[in-house]
């Protein structure tokens, strides 16, 4: 970060040119796992924006004290403390939700994203790039998931957020629910097609 | 003051730990309370699911006091000795030998009139624990209803006990064959059933998930054994 970089593209970058999932191609297992289903994928997409933005503040404020021997743990400690208080409040809030999601919030510790993040960015940062970074690429993993579980919902079972989309009246013409969306796959496959078009759009990356 | 030493080292992480943990302790103490009224309402559902209710989540708690009119909890000897079923845990019990064991009835009534004694199961899958509930009719014998779920079976493979598609195999059993006392079992398609009680298949790339069904099933029936007979006799 020898470069000062304008808060607005710390914030911005993540969300498309630098976008975690389709650009560094992080967290994909929970992408696989959580987006067969809308709801799921933008509970999880939230609880990955608090977790990052919270532990990217709290490391940036302490990083000046962190020994470095240790500075992984101490990023391992926090970044799983915020993890145990949201999947707890989860189970008191959004208990159906919870029970869906299972491990994979308390996977979000392992999310290549969050590590990364704390080393590359709160590491060097002061609190509110740090916040804004953590936003950010929270944000620009919530999207990714958002669109594939979107996607996945509606073709594989025809509703969104639980509730029917696809008429009726389709089915009654021989319309079928793509049973291949919900399986674990597919979600691959989608994102594939999001970098596909992501990538044509933007031809700078390479 | 040395930030690389080993001292500070180990005082900041003991400090740190200590935070965190103080934090953590914190919530879990706020939350309890709701956390074990979700639970709750999720076992309540679970109970009304063997006698083919599903309520809408907000009316869970109202319709399991509507419907779940009385509770037992029994010996193995048939003798009742206490009153509240919910409150016994299923998963302590079945460690215990059987003739030790609190065994939990559920009465229904269902709006038609008819009563159902809902008795519950516990015991191994294949990666965690599998529970369920089993419906009786009112003569002790048919089975009414049935619902099973788990902790962390594969999914597509084990996991489909969830499944209505499973568990509505049950309906109409009988686990009374000749006046001895038969649970049901699981077995594989096409095959009969070892020693001739009522079998439902089991699930294909499932076996040892099915295999922990069937286990379960008379593991935690034969207890009830004495005390549905006295149904019966009624």
């Amino acid at each position: 970060m020898a470069d000062k970089v304008s808060n607005k593209s710390i914030f911005l970058n993540p969300l498309s040119k630098d976008n975690p999932v389709i650009v560094q191609i992080l967290g994909i297992c929970s992408v696989l796992a959580v987006t067969a289903k809308l709801e799921p994928a933008i509970v999880m997409g939230l609880s990955v924006i608090a977790v990052l933005a919270f532990s990217n503040v709290i490391i940036s404020l302490i990083r000046n004290t962190i020994p470095t021997n240790i500075r992984i743990i101490v990023q391992l400690v926090v970044v799983a403390g915020l993890v145990v208080i949201v999947s707890q409040l989860l189970q008191a809030y959004a208990y159906d939700v919870s029970k869906q999601l299972s491990v994979f919030i308390g996977l979000i510790i392992t999310n290549c994203i969050l590590m990364g993040r704390l080393e590359a960015f709160a590491m060097g940062n002061k609190p509110w790039p740090s916040f804004l970074d953590g936003v950010g690429n929270g944000a620009g993993y919530a999207v990714i998931l958002v669109i594939v579980g979107f996607f996945r919902e509606l073709l594989g079972s025809g509703t969104l957020l639980g509730y029917q989309v696809v008429p009726q009246w389709c089915y009654d013409h021989g319309y079928v629910n793509n049973g291949l969306m919900i399986l674990p796959p597919m979600a691959l496959i989608v994102v594939a097609c999001i970098i596909w078009v992501h990538r044509s759009i933007n031809k700078d990356i390479e | 003051m040395n930030k690389q030493s080993n001292s500070y080292t180990i005082i900041y992480i003991i400090v740190l730990v200590v935070v965190v943990g103080a934090a953590l302790a914190f919530t879990a103490m706020g939350l309890k309370d709701r956390q074990q009224q979700n639970a709750d309402a999720d076992r309540m559902r679970q109970i009304l699911a063997a006698v083919h209710i599903t309520p809408a989540p907000a009316d869970v708690v109202a319709d399991f006091g509507k419907y779940i009119t009385s509770q037992a909890v029994v010996n193995s000897r048939g003798e009742t000795v206490g009153d509240d079923a919910f409150a016994v845990s299923v998963a302590a019990q079945v460690k215990l030998p059987a003739d030790e064991r609190q065994l939990p009835v559920f009465i229904c009534t269902l709006p038609d009139g008819s009563l159902k004694y809902i008795l519950p199961m516990y015991g191994a899958g294949l990666w965690g624990p599998i529970w369920g509930y089993v419906a009786l009719d009112s003569d002790a014998t048919t089975i009414y209803g049935a619902y099973f779920a788990h902790q962390g079976e594969t999914p597509g493979l084990g996991a489909e006990i969830e499944k209505p598609a499973f568990s509505d195999q049950f309906d109409g059993k009988t686990i009374w064959k000749d006046g001895n006392f038969m649970p049901v079992a699981v077995v594989k398609k096409g095959q009969p059933s070892p020693s001739g009680e009522d079998y439902v298949d089991g699930i294909s790339g499932g076996t040892i998930t099915s295999k922990g069904v069937s286990a379960m099933l008379s593991d935690c029936l034969k207890p009830y054994e004495p005390y549905l007979l006295t149904l019966r006799l009624k």
